[in-house]
């Protein structure tokens, strides 16, 4: 079949890591890589990727590694956030880079490595961890980092520690000789009753065409709570593809915030399981999009435990011929009862020739529940515009105005002040300009 | 300031004015009465410049300017005001902010400084006096879950903030209880100059009472039909809009 011989499927073949000497890790990389084979890349006629095609993908080939990913200068400029200091792992082009990252002084109680460390140091605790998937049905870029991530970042935090401070981990896409395929796999485990807030950000230096394939999972122990912020800023040309994967047990939180701003073919796959009684998940995201971008959300809750609850609200917003999806879809299992479910996707086309799909979908198959739903997609309030322009604002600015207040929601939360104020700037810099009359 | 001449406009394809003169001087008060549909709010938006509406005939001098070719913004910085019928609900801009982007915008496009938020927060004080305007309602967001009071004395209190040259109020009175109606009329009175002119839009006299027009006009069927002083407001009160289509029929009929 020529899907085979797809330069996408060749390159990550070609890119297969070489032997490892640990045994039960090349076996688990070697049977992934041959389920990415078979299985190839997914196609529309999967639920999961009706409105993302990725016929323009297959036909591109990525080089394995960015050979001097270790060495680039790298000015810390391009991922500072205001007001975030401390700990942080930086990857450039998808390499963990110890000069960048700042592990010295760990707050007790916050245990970070480089994956890449811990597999040379003490691989045997990660085989659980690492070789379970490959004998579960997965995802074609969930096999594809099982076979090829060979770095990310392991965080642990013990029982009842709570970590103010946040944990950044920064991934920059830097401009290379070539476009470089990039994978990392990421594990954070709160104990019971710890706390963290944690900044994932994705950030661009000058202009490439990468592709980044991440996979992180979070599980959080009993009364855990986390607090994450992802910040997706790539480079206009990138292909991102990230999944996030959440275990929730018993009381614990996630309280999430995630912006997509970058790329060219972005998706973003989240999913929460509430599996423990009275878990709760709070989900705030928002998306601007321009030129030719394609940025796909697929938000995926279960209920599993009794009287969890989620409440995600979404924006999006599309300007240009960028083609926005939103697939927000909650499971309230058998015994979920009291379940209260709550998901809110509002989206604004600044153009014609923009397009937003979304994709409500809300099944319950347990008593007692509470459950709201709605997906709306419309363009700016013409009444609203015209009264701002009639105070005197610009045309321009009262459109820009009416865009951050749509979706303002998405950021409210976010912390400290200049963290979000920084978020909103990164937005409006992103929002169009030229199609101001 | 402010002359129309021979105004026809078109909305969704049906003539709405039909040939509307009117001509307001600096320092003066017109009142504009009328049956619902007659066209008041259009030409109160054709003034300030809201989209969908097509002028097909006549002309509007602002200023000795063209009216119609500028913006919204444009009129705005050029001291145009428009109180909304229906003021809108804006989730999510805060309503300080707003105002002070707006009055800033307007400074800027006229040469002069922009405040800065201490200077701008000193001048909403000033403003605020006798307004009785919940202040809180100002860190709200605009006009977002305000009583129809609220709304329209806040139309008041932006008018009050941006000086306008020439304001133009739409039905402002409207839906007021008799304090609230006292409240907008101290507002207007208090902004009462030899420079600037207003143009009260109202389907009742009652305003009237407490903000003596130095004019009154009547619209009917898109045009004005009969203009006087402030006692016309009130034989319109006794005897209805049905009176001055009687004594004008050949005009109303043309
Ligand atoms: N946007 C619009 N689309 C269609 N018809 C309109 C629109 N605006 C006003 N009209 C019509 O124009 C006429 C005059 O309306 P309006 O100016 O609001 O009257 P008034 O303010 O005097 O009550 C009415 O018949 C109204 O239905
Ligand atoms: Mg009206």
């Amino acid at each position: 079949m020529s899907a085979s011989a797809a330069p996408f499927v060749e390159s990550m073949r070609a890119a297969a890591l070489p032997a490892s000497g640990i045994g039960w890790l090349d076996a688990a990389r070697h049977e992934a890589m041959q389920a990415f084979l078979s299985a190839g890349l997914p196609d529309t006629r999967n639920e999961l990727w009706k409105y993302t095609a990725l016929r323009a993908l297959e036909q591109r080939g990525y080089s394995a590694r960015d050979e001097s990913a270790s060495t680039r200068m790298i000015d810390e400029g391009t991922f500072a956030l205001p007001d975030i200091e401390g700990t942080r792992l930086v990857f450039v082009n998808g390499v963990f880079r110890a000069d960048l990252s700042r592990l010295d002084d760990l707050p007790q109680g916050l245990s970070v490595q480089p994956l890449s460390r811990a597999l040379v140091e003490n691989p045997e605790p990660l085989r659980f961890l690492l070789s379970r998937h490959a004998t579960e049905p997965r995802d074609s870029f969930a096999s594809l980092n099982a076979a090829l991530a060979s770095d990310g970042v392991l965080v642990r935090v013990a029982p009842a520690a709570q970590i103010e401070a946040p944990l950044r981990i920064v991934h920059l896409g830097a401009q290379a000789e070539a476009a470089i395929a990039c994978h990392a796999r990421n594990f954070v485990e709160l104990g019971e009753g710890a706390c963290l807030r944690l900044i994932e950000h994705y950030a661009a230096l000058g202009e490439h065409a990468h592709f980044t394939n991440i996979a992180c999972e979070y599980v959080l122990q009993k009364s855990a709570r986390i607090d994450l912020l992802a910040l997706q800023d790539s480079a206009v040309g990138a292909a991102l593809f990230r999944r996030s994967d959440f275990h929730l047990h018993e009381d614990a939180q996630l309280e999430l915030h995630a912006l997509e701003l970058g790329g060219a073919l972005a998706r973003h796959e989240l999913r929460i399981a509430l599996d423990g009684d009275r878990s709760r998940a709070q989900t705030r995201g928002a998306f601007a999009l321009r030129g030719r971008q394609h940025v796909d959300t697929e938000l995926l809750i279960e209920h599993h435990g009794r009287d969890t609850a989620s409440d995600s609200l979404w924006r999006g917003v599309a300007d240009g011929r960028a083609r926005g999806v939103f697939h927000g879809a909650i499971t309230v299992h058998p015994g979920a009862d009291g379940a209260d479910a709550q998901l809110s996707n509002k989206n604004l086309l600044l153009s014609e020739g923009a397009e937003i799909d979304t994709r409500p979908a809300l099944e319950i198959h347990a008593d007692e529940v509470k459950a709201a739903h709605g997906a709306t997609i419309g363009q700016l309030d013409e009444h609203a515009l015209f009264y701002l322009r009639s105070r005197g604002l610009p045309a321009e600015t009262a459109r820009i105005l009416l865009v951050r207040a749509f979706c303002a929601v998405a950021l409210s939360g976010v912390e400290p002040q200049a963290l979000r104020e920084h978020c909103d700037a990164l937005l409006l810099a992103h929002l169009p300009r030229e199609n101001a009359q | 300031m402010l002359k129309i001449d021979n105004l026809h406009v078109r909305v969704a394809g049906r003539e709405i004015l039909k040939g509307l003169s009117l001509q307001v001087n600096a320092g003066e008060v017109h009142a504009i009465m009328g049956p619902n549909g007659a066209g008041k709010s259009t030409l109160g938006n054709v003034l300030a410049g809201r989209g969908g509406y097509e002028v097909t005939q006549g002309s509007v001098a602002y200023g000795g300017r063209d009216l119609l070719q500028l913006e919204p913004e444009a009129r705005a910085a050029a001291g145009v005001f428009l109180a909304f019928q229906y003021p809108v609900e804006i989730p999510g801009v805060n309503n300080t902010y707003f105002l002070r982007a707006a009055l800033n915008a307007q400074r800027k496009a006229r040469g002069e400084a922009e405040l800065d938020s201490r200077e701008f927060l000193q001048l909403v004080r000033e403003k605020l006096k006798g307004m009785q305007l919940p202040p809180e309602l100002m860190n709200r967001a605009v006009n977002e879950g305000f009583s129809g009071g609220e709304k329209k004395r806040n139309e008041i209190f932006q008018m009050a903030v941006l000086e306008p040259k020439l304001a133009i109020l739409d039905e402002t009175d409207s839906g007021l209880d008799i304090d609230a109606l006292k409240q907008v009329a101290e507002g207007v009175n208090a902004l009462r100059d030899p420079k600037r002119a207003f143009i009260l839009i109202t389907h009742y006299q009652r305003l009237l009472d407490y903000i003596v027009p130095d004019f009154v006009h009547v619209l009917a069927d898109g045009r004005v039909v009969e203009s006087g002083g402030a006692h016309l407001a009130q034989e319109l009160e006794a005897h209805g809009y049905a009176w001055v289509r009687e004594r004008k029929p050949a005009e109303a009929a043309a």
